[in-house]
């Protein structure tokens, strides 16, 4: 699963010819993440994010079974307990923070490397399947990070349960016993915060080994790059390392030091002080809300006050809340056809002059949503989300396959090697890749291109 | 082998040993899905949830127009007394126009009870609505508002205003005693 010119793993040590005979793992590491993996030298970084976002959910599986050992699922003692780890455990508000904390930067990375790839389009084929599996890994974390925030038990932890494990009644019909059982009651008990914590220990791993399926997947085709031109030959590529680790490990300790100025001097500013407050089944927060990386979602559910009705008849459709559901849900699911609604064949929006417009509208209203999502629920607030949440869907489903059709792309390098240095031996006579014909180019991309060159050796 | 199989079985091709494997694998497959069962139903609500699933409220003390707030099955409860001015003027409103068509008889039952029950949970997402308690804002139409989203219910807790999809819950409920009601 590499390129021809990939270095290959060659044992030293009687030791090491020993184990690689046996069981190749060090042979595996070398392969996926060592000097065996050739990538594209042209990465900026906005490619880092994929080793920090591996890194965060190690580092939220350590502090977390850590703090399983001072924790117990009970709603008589669970907050309680969380107090017990600030103030009696060694280093407990230590622990708590880093994993508190460790979570909104786990969400603040893979939202850089979303964006990456809507950008740069890593979801475009030869990559569906990385993206695919990317998006279930994002669907597996927000249901670990709900989870999670309910293991304290104070306030927003009560009412977000209440809330979310709410959204499952309004489905018709099966909606509430759906609820009853995903619950184990009327409300969130005793029974909900046990099967949480069971669950908020396990999918972490079930997270790590959908990880690894995408980075199986990722190893195929090879890492994409900013020109979102193929990989052709030796001189695009750098061997992972030590080009790429020495540079996302530098990276690496410039977000652990802006990590550690959070946790040390701003621990509780990404947090929400209700949930400092033992949950009360009685008594609602004025204003309940998720986690901040849930906003935009959250905007979205709360957009859709109107029932949809037939026009003039009164007759309702689909209730509210169920609309609200739906979009939430959809706005998500939305991501898996997305490599199907973006059909442009060039990747990079650097070479897409139109398409970039639109992503940083694209931006600007996710922004939006970030900022709506924690508003009170009230105008302008209401209205906002709804224009907000208006062209999130409009973005997806009209404008990127309407753009995609209509855009003229920039002329493409004829590959990384010339992007780099500015000239390329093999580039023949079309120096410029498309000159002034650049839709041939995009027509000739990887998936049509018979050169052999660019096909990874299996 | 195959052959001897084969011979064994009709001419179409039909081999006795098809039998053995369809046998195994639905004595398998409906083994394996009855094994599902218990996993699935140890989500439902426990024994000691649903053992509480009754309360009893003792309504004697309430004096018209006043709420007092219960607890029934982990939620909220609303218990009012309504003064018959209250009452006369929720019977005033045409009910048919309604979000959630409920008349007065619905909601209180037949006869003279004056004692509505309704679940203090707000049907769009669940938040406690204020107004039952002293002090609390009541909402456009003198009855409940839920300060999550906005709903509005009127004093007998039908959905005026607001995303709400319904009326506030009315459990069943039945008098153990003269003064006692028992819900659930």
């Amino acid at each position: 699963m590499s390129f021809a010119w990939a270095n290959s793993y060659e044992p030293k040590s009687a030791f090491t010819k020993w184990i690689d005979e046996k069981l190749p793992l060090p042979r595996l590491v070398y392969n996926a993440v060592g000097a065996g993996y050739p990538v594209p030298r042209n990465l900026n970084y906005m490619w880092n994010f994929g080793v920090l976002a591996g890194f965060f959910l190690v580092f939220q599986i350590i502090t977390g079974v850590v703090l399983a050992m001072h924790y117990a699922a009970n709603t008589e003692v669970a907050f309680g307990q969380i107090e017990h780890i600030m103030r009696n455990v060694n280093y407990g508000w230590l622990l708590k923070y880093a994993h508190a904390n460790g979570a909104s930067f786990f969400f603040l990375v893979i939202y850089m490397h979303i964006f990456r790839g809507f950008y740069y389009s890593s979801y475009k084929a030869p990559r569906e399947m990385i993206w695919l599996l990317g998006v279930v890994i994002f669907l597996l974390m927000m249901a670990t990070a709900f989870m999670g925030y309910v293991l304290p038990w104070g306030q927003m932890s009560f009412w977000g349960a209440k809330v979310i494990t709410g959204l499952f009644g309004a489905i018709p019909v099966v909606g509430e016993p759906l609820q009853v059982w995903l619950v184990g009651g009327y409300a969130p008990n005793d029974s909900t915060l046990n099967r949480f914590f069971s669950l908020h220990f396990l999918l972490p791993f079930v997270i790590a080994g959908a990880v690894i399926l995408h980075i199986w997947a990722l190893h195929i085709p090879g890492s994409s790059n900013p020109t979102g031109v193929e990989v052709k030959k030796e001189s695009d590529t750098v061997p992972f390392h030590p080009y790429y680790t020495a540079k996302d490990g530098w990276f690496l300790g410039l977000v652990l030091s802006i990590f550690a100025a959070v946790v040390f001097f701003a621990p509780n500013a990404l947090g929400h002080a209700e949930n400092w407050i033992e949950a009360n089944p009685l008594s609602t927060p004025a204003l309940i809300v998720p986690e901040w990386y849930f906003y935009p979602f959250y905007a979205i559910l709360r957009a859709f006050t109107g029932d949809l009705t037939i026009p003039f008849t009164g007759i309702v459709l689909i209730e509210a809340k169920l609309l609200g559901v739906i979009a939430m849900f959809g706005s998500i699911l939305l991501w898996f056809f997305l490599p199907w609604l973006d059909k442009s064949p060039v990747r990079s929006g650097s070479y897409r002059p139109l398409f970039r417009i639109f992503f940083w509208i694209f931006v600007v209203d996710m922004a939006a949503l970030f900022y709506l999502g924690g508003a009170h629920a009230e105008e302008p607030y209401i209205l906002l989300s709804q224009i907000a949440t208006g062209w999130y869907f409009m973005h997806f489903l009209v404008i990127l396959p309407i753009i995609s059709q209509i855009e003229v792309p920039k002329a493409l390098p004829f590959s990384i090697t010339q992007a780099v240095l500015g000239s390329d031996d093999d580039a023949h006579g079309s120096k410029s890749g498309g000159g002034d014909k650049p839709e041939k180019v995009a027509g000739a991309l990887p998936g049509h291109d018979d050169d052999g060159s660019l096909q990874p050796a299996e | 082998m195959a052959s001897t199989a084969e011979d064994a079985g009709t001419q179409e091709g039909v081999r006795r040993r098809d039998w053995i494997h369809i046998a195994a694998i639905s004595t398998a497959g409906v083994g394996g899905a009855s094994v599902l069962f218990p996993l699935i139903s140890q989500m439902a609500p426990t024994a000691d949830v649903l053992a509480a699933s009754t309360t009893d409220v003792d309504v004697s003390s309430i004096q018209p127009g006043q709420s007092i707030k219960a607890v029934f099955r982990d939620q909220p409860l609303f218990v009012t007394r309504l003064t018959p001015e209250a009452i006369a003027e929720a019977k005033e409103v045409d009910a048919s126009s309604l979000r959630d068509p409920q008349t007065v008889e619905e909601r209180l039952g037949e006869g003279d009870n004056d004692i509505l029950v309704q679940l203090g949970v707000c049907t769009h997402l669940g938040c406690v609505p204020l107004g039952a308690g002293e002090g609390e804002s009541k909402g456009d139409f003198n009855g409940y508002f839920c300060p999550c989203h906005g709903s509005h219910y009127d004093s007998i807790g039908r959905i005026r205003k607001g995303p709400a999809p319904s009326n506030l819950a009315v459990p069943e409920f039945e008098y153990a005693s003269e003064s006692v009601i028992r819900v659930g």
